[in-house]
């Protein structure tokens, strides 16, 4: 493995860390004041500057550093997390986030904007400490140690006594105690955990006396600095049971080497049974970044916290630098450790709640490897059919045992597609969350007050429709805030609440994706869109729409019912765009407003981009595969209802309405001549622009869902084909591309698909 | 499938030689996936006439080139007999339905003789150079210019 592939797997992992960021920070904003939430975002920033200090990436750590600090004030209770404060921190959440791509990518970030977050995080940091270690924070290179800050007022020893903890009050809830020993691997210290850390919240669970055994600790000239050398003999008395005490290693269960063992006397000593010499371990001292400080200040703890703290850091000054070097990617992490002791309320709550739900072992995979995988498999459902068929064809009577085999192959390779797929879904929750960003700064950029809820964020659909719905949903989400919702004095002044709502939901629905995009603003203007397509000529001055038709008007292309261009909008991408961009996806969208009340977008999407649900149509001898989302209905032509229009182009009448008809052998060049309408069959579709064309087929041979292939691949993009696919018998059908045929029918050029990336 | 002739001695470039018509061709055994018999294509609309469609390859398009046709010769009209020659061609597959493959040929760099000069660019354009066997001439193919990617993208 070498540096690059590593450095990825940081990046890979800072995405995560990102996300917990933010989904943990939009918790507190909630007002969720649960202390592992706070924990949890401080691990994420955590870790990231650990990894960012790693591979050298000083910006990163720079922000990380302070931002860091700051939430270390809020874990620590010394800064009350406030919607103002959240803010700030949200905001510096997307600079890291920016901060993080610019690393990976050698862009560059807006600097005065990270400069402007350091100098607002740091006077959050200072607004409740005067001389807080903000000081020592600010001047810390990341790549050096810090010293140890002395600090008066932040040092408070933790109430333990442990030469005394033979003869401590008996408990009032009967507790356990337990033997726990726990030895570090250098891993542990290279994904940037802190065994002080993991001891200090160990502590916080009962009355716990520690031995640091040092036996392995090698002659100075013999130690590796890369390397692990301390472990600890641990033994507590808590109420909180084992869970408990797994969880506090939760996050370093795969770097150390843990045991936990129910201690069958719970007055019993832990340093009788130890073995070795140990080194009793004063966990005052984490305070002080040194663990390893030893035991002559021990009996001068309990009264005498001064003169223990001055010795502690001249003791401190010699055993650091063996401890640094043993730590040394633990260093970035350091000066956490000085954290002052919290209030014991949060740490019994801390206790209360161990860890977050255990989450499900899973691997990283390539997607390469998937990919491959999801092929192999579609062969396999093919090769499977084709079987089928040839076993039907050559139908011997009395071989009921090879069709029950047959039967019985066709549902296993059933159940190992769907699995195979099941690898590739992924809860929406990522594009969620790039969501929560884009509100905050349409918000700020138009001086809106908005909050954004998500729900069903963990509704999995696959990765390709999880990439390709994150350009819709910006531009939805912008329209939302910008012309959506209202100014907070027009709010008020509707009598609602003056922060606007934004709702974005996921749930499956019949086998697809529905994500709904609601806002509590003033809905749709009815007057004005009319206008505006009365202006633009899309509908005649006294047309008679209803309310459905005239919301329907805003998918028109050029469609905007801004009144100035801004930055955030009006620039002529619309909400065609949007629609296409679904469309492309295999998706419908809706709109329902009610006046005064606000807006619903509706998208129903399928769960993958590889399979679809198709109609297998004959055209000219041709097998063809039309996408079912397209079709309205079908119908068969009668005489009667097809109507020639001029030289070339026939009508048919549906309904005392003519569409026109559409020959899908002649468009897609597959013969001379157009054939008879009347010996065909009529698929009614809808294309981009809401009108409906009647495509001409041959025959219809079925319904089935077909695995999806790419033509790109191999050969090139083909106008008016949207795909290939390969059907039972083995060989290839094309995919029509309706929205392009129907371009062409109308006599428009092909040109390639504008995107939401090149217009917006 | 048999081979008419091995030449396997040690050095030099092994080229499989193909027969279109009354011509023989080759190709660097390198781009070479694989030769496989004629199935029949699905046809792509608006597609060169040389492009005869397309196959499944387990599980992969794989579009089909008459190589006759793309030579401006008389289109093929295949038959079982036919065979299709995969080649990769940059990051593509692609299948070249020739008459037959004849020979797997061993020859030193030295022995491929440049391109005569003929007047037509288009027959220049995909030979890299003729060899001389046994009475025989055998066209080098430059399999980049059988599948021009500018003139696939404006297809």
């Amino acid at each position: 493995m070498d540096m690059n592939e590593i450095k990825e797997i940081f990046f890979q992992e800072c995405e995560e860390q990102l996300a917990e960021l933010e989904s943990g920070l939009l918790k507190l904003n909630d007002g969720d004041r649960d202390p592992e939430t706070v924990n949890a975002v401080f691990r994420a920033v955590h870790s990231i500057k650990g990894g960012a200090g790693a591979f050298g990436l000083d910006d990163l750590v720079s922000f990380a550093h302070v931002f860091e600090t700051t939430l270390d004030c809020v874990r620590s209770n010394r800064l009350e997390p406030t919607q103002d404060v959240l803010k700030v921190m949200l905001r510096s959440a997307d600079v890291l986030a920016d901060l993080t791509n610019a690393a990976r990518d050698g862009g560059s970030v807006d600097g005065a904007r990270s400069r402007q977050l350091i100098a607002e995080l740091e006077a959050l940091a200072n607004g409740e400490l005067p001389q807080p270690a903000v000081e020592a924070v600010k001047a810390a290179p990341v790549a050096e140690a810090p010293r140890p800050t002395v600090n008066e007022e932040g040092f408070q020893p933790v109430a333990f006594s442990f030469d005394e903890f033979d003869s401590s009050e008996p408990p009032t809830i009967e507790p356990s105690t337990f033997e726990i020993v726990f030895k570090p691997k250098s891993e542990l210290y290279s994904n940037g955990n802190d065994a002080t850390l993991l001891l200090r919240d160990l502590s916080r669970l009962g009355e716990m006396s520690i031995l640091c055994d040092m036996d392995e600790l090698p002659a100075l000239d013999r130690m590796n600095p890369e390397a692990a050398y301390f472990s600890w003999k641990i033994s507590l008395k808590t109420d909180k049971g084992e869970d408990a005490i797994r969880a506090v290693f939760e996050f370093a269960e795969w770097d150390c080497e843990l045991e936990v063992v129910l201690a069958g006397d719970a007055h019993a000593g832990a340093g009788e049974e130890l073995p070795m010499q140990p080194v009793p371990f004063d966990l005052s001292l984490l305070d002080d970044e040194a663990p390893a400080a030893v035991a002559e200040d021990e009996d001068q703890s309990a009264d005498q916290p001064r003169e223990l703290h001055d010795a502690t850091v001249s003791a401190a000054a010699t055993a650091s630098n063996i401890l640094h070097m043993a730590q040394t990617a633990a260093r970035a992490t350091a000066e956490t450790a000085k954290t002052a002791a919290p209030a014991p309320v949060a740490a019994a709550q801390a206790a209360g709640q161990p860890g977050a739900s255990a989450a499900t072992p899973t691997i990283r995979v390539d997607l390469d490897r998937v990919d491959r995988l999801i092929n192999l498999v579609g062969e396999l459902v093919i090769n499977q059919a084709m079987l089928s068929q040839s076993v039907i064809e050559n139908d011997t009577n009395g071989t009921s045992s090879i069709n029950m085999g047959l039967e019985e192959l066709q549902q296993l390779t059933r159940e190992i597609q769907d699995s195979v797929m099941a690898i590739r879904a992924q809860p929406v929750k990522p594009v969620f969350q790039r969501m929560s960003r884009i509100v905050r700064e349409i918000a700020d950029m138009t001086g809106k007050s908005v909050r954004l809820v998500t729900e069903g964020e963990n509704t999995e659909v696959d990765k390709t429709v999880i990439d390709k719905l994150a350009e819709p949903l910006t531009h939805m989400i912008r329209n939302a805030v910008d012309h959506g919702l209202e100014t907070p004095e027009k709010r008020v002044a509707a009598g609602k609440n003056p922060e606007g709502t934004v709702r974005l939901t996921a749930k499956h629905r019949s086998g697809r994706i529905v994500i709904e995009l609601a806002d509590d603003g003033a809905g749709i203007n009815r007057e004005k869109v009319r206008q505006k397509a009365i202006d633009n000529d899309l509908i005649a001055a006294d047309a008679n729409l209803s309310d459905e038709e005239t919301d329907n008007l805003i998918f028109h292309a050029g469609f905007s019912t801004a009144d100035k261009i801004s930055d955030i909008s009006g620039r002529g991408v619309g909400m065609d765009v949007v629609k296409r961009s679904i469309q492309a996806l295999g998706g419908r969208i809706n709109i329902s407003s009610k006046p005064g009340q606000g807006s619903i977008f509706t998208m129903s999407l399928p769960l993958t981009l590889a399979v679809l649900d198709g109609m297998v149509v004959t055209v000219a001898n041709q097998t063809l595969v039309v996408p079912l989302t397209a079709i309205v209905e079908t119908l068969q032509p009668e005489a009667s209802a097809i109507h020639s229009f001029g030289a070339s182009q026939r009508l048919i009448s549906i309904r005392n309405s003519f569409c026109p008809l559409v020959d899908v052998g002649r468009i897609l060049n597959f013969r001379a001549t157009q054939a008879n309408p009347v010996e065909g069959v009529a698929l009614l579709v809808e294309s981009e622009g809401g009108g409906q064309r009647a495509l001409m087929v041959d025959a219809i041979q079925g319904q089935r869902q077909v695995v999806i292939k790419s033509l790109e691949a191999n050969y090139t993009h083909v106008p008016g084909i949207a795909a290939a696919t390969i059907l039972g018998d083995g060989r290839v059908a094309l995919i029509l591309d309706v929205d392009a045929i129907v371009a062409a029918s109308r006599g428009q050029s092909l040109k390639p698909e504008m995107t939401l990336a090149a217009a917006g | 499938m048999t081979y008419a002739a091995k030449n396997l001695t040690t050095g030099g470039r092994e080229l499989i030689a193909f027969r279109v018509g009354d011509q023989e061709f080759c190709v660097n055994i390198m781009s070479v996936r694989e030769i496989r018999g004629w199935t029949p294509a699905t046809p792509m609309p608006h597609a060169p006439p040389y492009v005869l469609g397309v196959i499944n390859l387990r599980g992969a398009v794989l579009p089909i080139i008459d190589f006759s046709a793309r030579l401006g010769m008389k289109p093929a009209e295949p038959t079982v007999r036919h065979v299709i020659i995969v080649a990769q061609v940059n990051t593509r597959v692609v299948g070249l339905l020739v008459d037959a493959v004849s020979d797997i040929l061993t020859v030193a760099d030295s022995d491929i003789q440049p391109t005569p000069e003929i007047a037509s660019d288009s027959e220049r354009s995909f030979a890299r150079g003729v060899l001389a066997i046994q009475g025989r001439m055998i066209c080098l193919v430059e399999l980049d210019s059988v599948f021009p990617n500018e003139e696939r993208e404006a297809a």
